[in-house]
């Protein structure tokens, strides 16, 4: 699966792109962050099923059929999708449009 | 409590584990159930037609193995939800929510976790590196044969693990389902995926995974809504009525038997969250889709369905602790409380018959069968695609094998796969297959994934350290479940356990990281450096998908 050399050529000039730099740093921070956001409080919750198993099912007020767990655990199933989406939406537009600039220029010059 | 919690896990895991269990106890055929049939006849003549349609369509190996790269983002979501959610999900996690309440609802999350993770961590690289197999992405810069076959290796033995639960469970569901006898059942299965896959390739394939989705979430939707009719559509109400009337009472709203401790549960939501993101056959949907854009979208869109019909079956499992435990005609001599007729996992197809008659229970039928034919032809398209473009193409011909070539060979191996498939199904009919799913998990995890994440984002992987790890790992997680007590007690009848848990990719993960680390770290040779200064044009790639194009171009 080696690249041709333009195709090299190409790599190696949107590499010195300062703005690929910032693409690559912008993208993983945010996949970062929300990645740690989602395994932080999904391994939080198992810990307390583990070790705090009483608390689960506390009802959320008194005579409420709604119980902590079952709140956490919708909760998380909605704002987890909510994450994937706000990821979505920014690599498909921010990040994407950066990317095709980085590539349009990098073509670009090698031409 | 750990086999409980075996037993759970495989319950929602497959539909093998909890069949497993049945197929000892309750092997009695069901009475032909005409309406099931009916409706299955429709769904296997509506797929062989699209197949038809298909095989007109699939001339190269992109058509073959990718679709040619021309899914939309929505339409690849829907089939990964239908890939992603088995017989055991609409059965298994039913059953569960019914017998222990909130316990399968924890399941569910652990079930679910994992796909935000693939969309942050993975998916735009798997798209712009991937060509057919994930092979290609760890292969990129590394030695070709080692690699590819390593890959092929550890795929394959997912794959087959997989492949047999999936048609021990298959067998048995059909047979209590359709009244169909359990040997006929395989030949069934494993014909019609023999079909699907040798003529339709992905096209058909994905159109199958399609259709399953949309029947699934039609089926566990209006069974839900028909169930939520009988009490007002008010949760609260559907909560006193069913802590009044469960054995368990109150105790349905607290963690019970699942997750005994915090090794176990950590191990479990590790298997579960880092397995899928190692399982070819979830890896290979991301290859179908034109760019990076729309992988991205599969995931919202995937992650979605999976979100809703998780819900639902939480709804559909407390409903049927009122519906179905309460009405004695669903207990083997109207005994309520006692042996449900047909076996633990018929809980939602009662339901279905109780809300909506005998044509609503056809229907939840036909769906199931689908499922399972689903999953199993993705499976096998997978396997097919690691002979052929892995094994054969790159390492037996060193990439000059024509495409024709490489074409009927995979044909070859999808036929080969469906004949092993109804093989070891017939053999292992009578035996406790529940351990193959957690192996299934455990090596994807453990042999598959540590090398992949390594490949995109380490830039020291060397060819030794990726190859020694891979089989580091997918020895490491075969032996710890080997000595576990789900094989070495319940299978081999030994008495004392010689790894104390059931899941092992807490271990062997971990192992196989470490030893791809330090090997590569290790590792000086002329190749090795070769190896990391190619990582640069390969992270370019990857960040940007530039270079990816020719991969969907076709």
């Amino acid at each position: 699966m080696s690249s041709s050399s333009s195709q090299s050529a190409v790599y190696a000039r949107i590499r010195r792109n300062p703005r690929f730099a910032e693409l690559v740093a912008k993208r993983q921070g945010f996949a970062t962050i929300l990645s740690v956001i989602v395994l932080t409080i999904f391994y939080g919750f198992f810990m307390v099923v583990a070790f705090q198993p009483q608390v689960i099912g506390q009802r959320l007020s008194e005579g409420s059929y709604l119980t902590v767990g079952i709140a956490v655990e919708l909760f998380m199933f909605i704002f987890f999708w909510v994450l994937t989406a706000v990821y979505v939406k920014r690599a498909n537009g921010e990040f994407d449009a950066m990317t095709a600039e980085i590539i349009r220029d990098a073509s670009k010059e090698v031409k | 409590m750990l086999a409980r919690l075996n037993l759970a896990l495989l319950a929602l895991l497959a539909p093998t584990l909890s069949f497993a269990g049945d197929a000892i106890s309750a092997t009695e055929k069901q009475p032909l159930n005409l309406h099931a049939i009916g409706m299955f006849v429709l769904f296997v003549s509506m797929t062989l037609g699209i197949t038809y349609w298909a095989a007109g369509r699939t001339k190269s190996a992109a058509d073959f193995y990718t679709a040619g790269g021309g899914i939309t983002g929505f339409q690849n979501g829907l089939a990964i939800a239908g890939d992603y959610m088995s017989a055991a999900t609409l059965l298994g996690l039913t059953a569960l929510v019914y017998t222990k309440g909130v316990d399968g609802y924890i399941y569910m999350i652990a079930f679910f976790a994992g796909w935000p993770i693939i969309l942050f961590l993975m998916a735009e690289r798997l798209r712009n590196l991937g060509k057919f197999t994930f092979a290609d992405i760890t292969s990129y810069r590394l030695n070709q044969g080692k690699v590819r076959t390593m890959a092929a290796v550890s795929s394959l033995t997912v794959v087959c693990f997989y492949l047999v639960a999936q048609m021990v469970g298959a067998g048995q569901l059909i047979k209590l389902l359709f009244g169909l006898d359990y040997t006929i059942a395989l030949f069934v299965v494993g014909a019609l995926m023999m079909v699907y896959v040798t003529f339709g390739g992905m096209v058909a394939t994905t159109w199958v995974q399609i259709i399953k989705a949309c029947m699934l979430l039609a089926g566990g939707t209006l069974v839900m809504i028909l169930a939520m009719s009988q009490f007002g559509f008010s949760f609260e109400n559907l909560m006193t009525k069913a802590i009044s009337v469960h054995s368990l009472g109150e105790k349905i709203l607290f963690p019970g038997s699942l997750l005994p401790d915090p090794v176990t549960a950590l191990s479990l939501g590790l298997g579960l969250m880092f397995g899928t993101a190692g399982l070819p056959h979830i890896l290979m949907r991301f290859f179908t889709v034109t760019n990076a854009k729309e992988a991205r979208k599969s995931v919202l869109y995937a992650s979605g369905f999976v979100a809703y019909f998780f819900n639902v079956i939480l709804l559909m499992g407390l409903a049927a602790i009122i519906i179905v435990g309460q009405n004695p005609d669903f207990f083997e001599g109207g005994k309520i409380g006692g042996k449900i007729v047909g076996g633990g996992n018929m809980v939602a197809m009662h339901l279905a018959k109780a809300v909506g008659g005998n044509l609503l229970l056809g229907f939840l039928s036909a769906v199931a069968f689908a499922t399972i034919l689903a999953v199993v032809s993705g499976l096998a398209l997978a396997g097919a695609a690691s002979i052929s473009h892995d094994i054969y193409a790159r390492v037996i011909r060193k990439g000059k094998a024509t495409e024709t070539e490489e074409l009927r060979i995979s044909k070859l191996s999808s036929i080969g796969l469906g004949l092993v498939a109804i093989v070891l199904g017939i053999l292992f009919e009578k035996m406790n297959v529940a351990f193959m799913v957690a192996l299934a998990f455990g090596i994807a995890a453990s042999a598959n994934f540590p090398v992949l994440i390594l490949s995109m984002y380490w830039k020291g992987l060397t060819t030794r350290g990726a190859v020694i790890g891979g089989y580091v790992g997918l020895v490491a997680a075969v032996l710890f479940v080997l000595l576990s007590k789900s094989v070495w007690v319940t299978v081999l009848g030994n008495a004392q356990a010689l790894f104390p848990y059931d899941q092992p990719a807490l271990f062997s993960m971990p192992l196989a990281f470490l030893v791809t680390i330090v090997l590569s770290k290790l590792d000086n040779s002329a190749e090795a450096q070769a190896e990391r200064a190619a990582f640069e044009d390969q992270y370019v790639r990857a960040q940007t998908g530039f270079g990816a194009a020719d991969a969907s171009s076709h």
